[in-house]
């Protein structure tokens, strides 16, 4: 039988991934973009999970607003990545790098 | 019902429809032509809901099952938003009409960002409060790389939106195991669950995710290395927007959560948040002293700042909400005079950023260099300046707390950090000669500039009654 605890393991091993892929993904921003989207769905996981195994709804009313704002927020991350892809002909993370720091 | 609920937010629906009936006007008539009449528009709506706010509002209201709190203390934290904003709006015209970045989504999206931080500091359920986050930051991760043409300015977007979207992920994170652990999402009802003794480790868990993800918000170490870059790469009226505002509000929001969610927890988010405020001030008074761009040189010293208010909120007691919130107050206040002075600092139309450039600027201009000399005064907490006002509540708050070490080694990183403001001081008054800037500024500029040195030099004499209103604010607040 599956509990509550498999769901939170596999969120939490979701979200890790997702943070680590932030810090220590070298490449490409799209990739940071990717690790951003699996960090909000792995909430998501843990929401609806809450949510399902407590007979609760609010969780899955949280989960709609999650998804549309991580919709959003993924179409402005994009669209200043291609303000500064136009700017400096590269998405390379060890390219954002004018200022120190 | 529905219409005493709608009433309770009534300014955050006016601004939000006067804010889509901007961008609708301005989509279809003259494009980036009305930006400035639509800009001083919003400017005069902002003071006019603040006046609003000020004058009906009384007593403490919810609204929406409890999703929307109406207390002093949001009023408080809303008048300040509201006000400050404004004033870097009205800052701020004529610098992007001269670098040609003056487009209509400036002021629309600026008003946006404050709906998102009015709904911030009135959040009375985990929902509100995330809905009102992500409405103010993703309109500022626009606005930081409003300057579309420019490296510098999208990179500080970029970097902003990617660090930002990691805070929120915490911060969701937390408020996900926070909701499961506490069975819902209304702060009323994790301060019953949470109940008298120790937190259980889910509840920790996502108190602890949920602090972290708005002390990036507040930029607090270790969560503060975006402000360094952003603020340095962002357009310098967006900057001066980015040390005011939103800071009041997240910090506002995290007082909000933190007592009204977790107000019996006091032991055991006292001590991260202790933490935090002491790495807070010691790296922004030690890290700003290499610092020869003045932009870099005011984040580490807004880092520091937040260490500060933080040192109120880790003492848990009205006392301390009292003091952050005076000593939010006053922070921008100082502020927006130190940005007014950097937004005039240009050469031949260019804006200049060094330090170097203020070589024996008090020659040249001798009122100026007087203004800033109080401000960085202030800034440093030398008394008799207002700025040691604020720091002497938020070090006696922490000592009656019982907190002395952290009281202490407040007093040791204000004098650390009081190096650096007086360097710059120095060479108004003693460097060599260079080449000046100009003496061009305009007069809205040069008005901030002295009103808000004179504020810090007056002010001291009766704290101008701000401190009474913060008493009320901490006391609707900690029961």
């Amino acid at each position: 039988m599956i509990g509550l605890g498999h769901y939170l393991t596999v969120a939490a091993l979701l979200f890790v991934i997702g943070v680590f892929g932030l810090f220590l993904n070298r490449k490409n921003v799209i990739i940071l973009l990717m690790s951003i989207e699996l960090m909000l769905l792995s909430v998501n996981i843990n929401l609806v999970a809450f949510s399902a195994f407590s007979g609760d709804l609010v969780g899955q009313v949280f989960t709609l607003f999650v998804l549309t704002v991580a919709a959003a927020e993924a179409a402005i991350g994009l669209a200043i990545l291609v303000c500064f892809y136009r700017n400096r002909g590269t998405i390379a993370v060890d390219d954002v790098n004018v200022m120190k720091g | 019902m529905i219409s005493t609920d709608l009433t309770l937010l009534a300014p955050e629906i006016a601004l939000s429809l006067l804010a889509m009936l901007g961008l609708l006007g301005a989509v279809y008539t003259g494009q980036d032509r009305r930006a400035g009449a639509l800009l001083w528009g919003t400017v005069a709506a902002f003071v006019i809901v603040a006046l609003w706010i000020g004058i009906d509002g009384r007593g403490s209201r919810t609204g929406f099952g409890g999703m929307i709190t109406d207390d002093a203390f949001a009023r408080f934290a809303k008048i300040a938003i509201l006000l400050s904003a404004a004033a870097v709006l009205a800052m701020s015209k004529a610098y992007m009409q001269e670098r040609d970045i003056l487009r209509f989504e400036y002021p629309v999206l600026i008003m946006l960002a404050v709906v998102g931080m009015m709904i911030m500091v009135s959040a009375g359920d985990l929902i509100a409060l995330y809905m009102g986050l992500e409405l103010q930051s993703l309109a500022l991760y626009v606005v930081a790389a409003l300057r579309r043409d420019s490296v510098k300015s999208t990179e500080a977007g970029l970097k902003y939106f990617v660090l930002g979207a990691l805070s929120s992920g915490l911060l969701l994170y937390g408020a996900s195991l926070t909701y499961g652990y506490a069975g819902t999402t209304l702060f009323s009802g994790i301060i019953d669950a949470a109940g008298e003794g120790p937190l259980s480790l889910g509840l920790l868990f996502g108190l602890v995710f949920i602090i972290a993800g708005l002390a990036f918000k507040v930029s607090a170490v270790p969560f503060h290395m975006w402000t360094p870059d952003v603020y340095e790469g962002a357009p310098t009226p967006i900057t001066a927007l980015f040390a005011t505002a939103p800071k009041i509000a997240a910090m506002a929001l995290l007082a909000r959560v933190l007592h009204d969610g977790f107000g019996q927890a006091g032991a055991d988010w006292g001590q991260v948040v202790a933490l935090l405020s002491v790495l807070s001030m010691f790296l922004g008074a030690v890290a700003a002293i290499g610092q020869s761009n003045i932009k870099r040189l005011l984040a580490y010293s807004s880092i520091a700042h937040m260490g500060y208010a933080l040192m109120g909120l880790a003492a848990g007691t009205a006392v301390g909400v009292q003091a952050m919130l005076l000593y939010m107050v006053i922070y921008v206040i100082m502020s927006v005079g130190t940005f007014a002075f950097v937004l005039a600092m240009e050469r031949d139309g260019q804006p200049v950023t060094d330090i170097d450039a203020l070589n024996m600027y008090a020659k040249a201009h001798p009122g100026r260099a007087m203004a800033l000399l109080a401000l960085l005064f202030s800034l440093a907490g030398v008394p008799p300046f207002l700025g040691f006002f604020a720091k002497l509540e938020v070090l006696r708050a922490a000592y009656d707390a019982g907190l002395v070490w952290l009281a202490l080694a407040g007093v040791i990183a204000s004098v650390i950090g009081a190096f650096y403001y007086l360097r710059v001081v120095y060479y108004m008054y003693f460097g060599e000669a260079r080449e000046p800037i100009s003496a061009r500024a305009s007069p809205v500029l040069l008005g901030f500039l002295g009103v808000s040195a004179l504020v810090t030099v007056l002010g001291a004499v009766s704290l101008l009654g701000v401190d009474l209103a913060a008493a009320r604010a901490a006391a609707a607040l900690v029961q």
